[in-house]
């Protein structure tokens, strides 16, 4: 039997899938995972990136933190990180994945706010709205694309990366794979390539929902095809 | 003084120990030697399969889409899923697993950033040079191709960094470079010293080739400086 067939029995075995640490407890682990990693890095990020796009400051810092968090490698983070305060278990990882999560969040905020027409912006000033305002009812309207193409970005990065959990045994759909290379290709090469096509699927899964997603959210005119045409008049209707 | 204290701060565990590295100077060598050796062979196939495809991608139109659309699934695949399809094809135990893996990444980094370079070049050069005479071959190699310098440069510092980073996944068929250093610093008792050391070098082997790179890119281009 080869290793296609073995990866087909195994995911045909419903044991598999319904034993403790089978199939479905590893996708809840993983969903869990990525899900608090996902919400941790919005709530950092979002704020300080539409903060530092309003008052204009900061662009060297968000290049700055992309650029470092593509070198440090992510199981550098997953195994320094339960040796500290934070301990064992799942904060340290939740905590090492929001940090990957963070980079495309905050330069899409950033940039989503930047982007906003500075006539715009004049208009709104000109009609008496304080900074605040500007910024809740004029630039975050306009920034939504570009806050759900980060948004995007970040979970499906996150839900790829949360595999790596298994280095550190934090559990997750990688587990699987982690498990099959500890036991062997020999004993376990079909379980290796079923939790590659898991975790691969859950991966292409989630893209596609938020492809999805991010279409239905941006307001039809703000679609990039006819975005500039038309800026002008949202402008005026969402503010 | 500062690195005296990190080490002294816990002594029988300190996150830094100048100890560990002078006693274990070969293996850290061997490890350092291994991500060097993956990093430069990935990136090297990457970049000799992918700058004739963004070539193609730039002649024939319709073929610009399908090539970035599956580099974008590719690229959606988890490095790990990756390893998972690639080694129990090509045999666990050798670090062609990991270097297939690495290469696909890097391909797709390098194919957008060539093609975005080949995109930007200015309609009048392009018109100027067949004015001149040159056919599509001269002009690709005259014209094209040394105004998207820039654009491939960047393509190849984003592949070589994120390449550093992602050998580390190799550990877990023990082919990781350093990664090796990370992992099994972690599973021989949490020896801190062990992953701060791999983590350390990782970082400043993606900077500096980052910068080699930066120099070369200076060196090739010297019309981006003069237009500054």
């Amino acid at each position: 039997m080869n290793v296609v067939q073995e990866g087909w029995v195994y995911l045909n075995d419903p044991l598999n899938w319904t034993n403790p640490g089978g199939i479905l407890d590893r996708l809840g682990e993983h969903l869990v995972i990525s899900g608090a990693a996902v919400g941790l890095g919005l709530l950092i990020a979002w704020p300080l990136g539409v903060w530092l796009g309003h008052s204009g400051r900061g662009g060297g810092l968000v290049v700055l933190l992309s650029d470092l968090t593509l070198a440090i490698p992510t199981i550098a983070l997953l195994t320094i990180l339960p040796l500290t305060f934070l301990g064992f278990g799942k904060p340290p990882i939740i905590v090492a994945l929001a940090v990957f999560a963070m980079p495309p969040l905050l330069a899409n905020a950033y940039t989503g706010v930047r982007q906003v027409d500075p006539e715009t912006r004049d208009a709104a000033r000109g009609m008496g709205l304080s900074g605040w305002q500007v910024l809740r009812r004029v630039e975050l309207p306009l920034a939504v694309p570009y806050l759900a193409a980060g948004f995007r970005t970040a979970a499906v990065q996150v839900v790829a990366t949360t595999a790596l959990a298994s280095y550190v045994n934090g559990g997750g759909l990688g587990q699987i794979i982690a498990e099959g290379f500890g036991l062997g290709i020999s004993a376990a090469g079909g379980q290796i390539l079923a939790g590659g096509v898991l975790v691969a699927l859950l991966a292409l899964l989630v893209e596609l929902l938020l492809a999805v997603v991010e279409r239905l959210v941006t307001p039809a005119p703000l679609r990039p095809a006819r975005r500039r045409a038309d800026r002008e008049a949202v402008a005026t209707g969402a503010a | 003084m500062s690195l005296r204290d990190l080490a002294y701060q816990d002594a029988a565990n300190p996150w830094f120990s100048w100890d560990y590295i002078r006693t274990n100077s070969s293996t850290i060598l061997d490890a350092l030697g291994e991500h060097v050796t993956l990093t430069a062979e990935a990136v090297a196939v990457a970049a000799v399969v992918a700058v004739p495809l963004a070539v193609v991608a730039y002649w024939f139109r319709p073929l610009s889409g399908p090539i970035l659309a599956l580099s974008g699934v590719l690229y959606t695949i988890p490095s790990l899923a990756l390893l998972a399809f690639i080694a129990p094809a090509v045999g666990p135990t050798r670090s062609t697993s990991v270097l297939i893996g690495l290469v696909l990444y890097a391909l797709l980094l390098i194919i957008r950033n060539t093609l975005a370079g080949l995109n930007q070049v200015p309609s009048e050069a392009q018109e100027a040079a067949t004015g001149m005479g040159y056919g599509r071959w001269s002009r690709l190699f005259r014209v094209d191709l040394p105004l998207a310098l820039p654009g491939i440069l960047t393509g190849l510092r984003l592949a070589t960094v994120s390449t550093v980073a992602l050998v580390t996944i190799g550990a877990l068929i023990g082919k990781g470079g350093l990664g090796n250093l990370i992992l099994g610093g972690f599973r021989n008792n949490f020896f801190k010293a062990e992953i701060t050391t791999g983590t350390i070098l990782c970082v400043l082997l993606a900077l500096l080739l980052d910068l080699i790179l930066i120099g070369t890119g200076r060196v090739l281009t010297p019309w981006t400086r003069r237009a500054r």
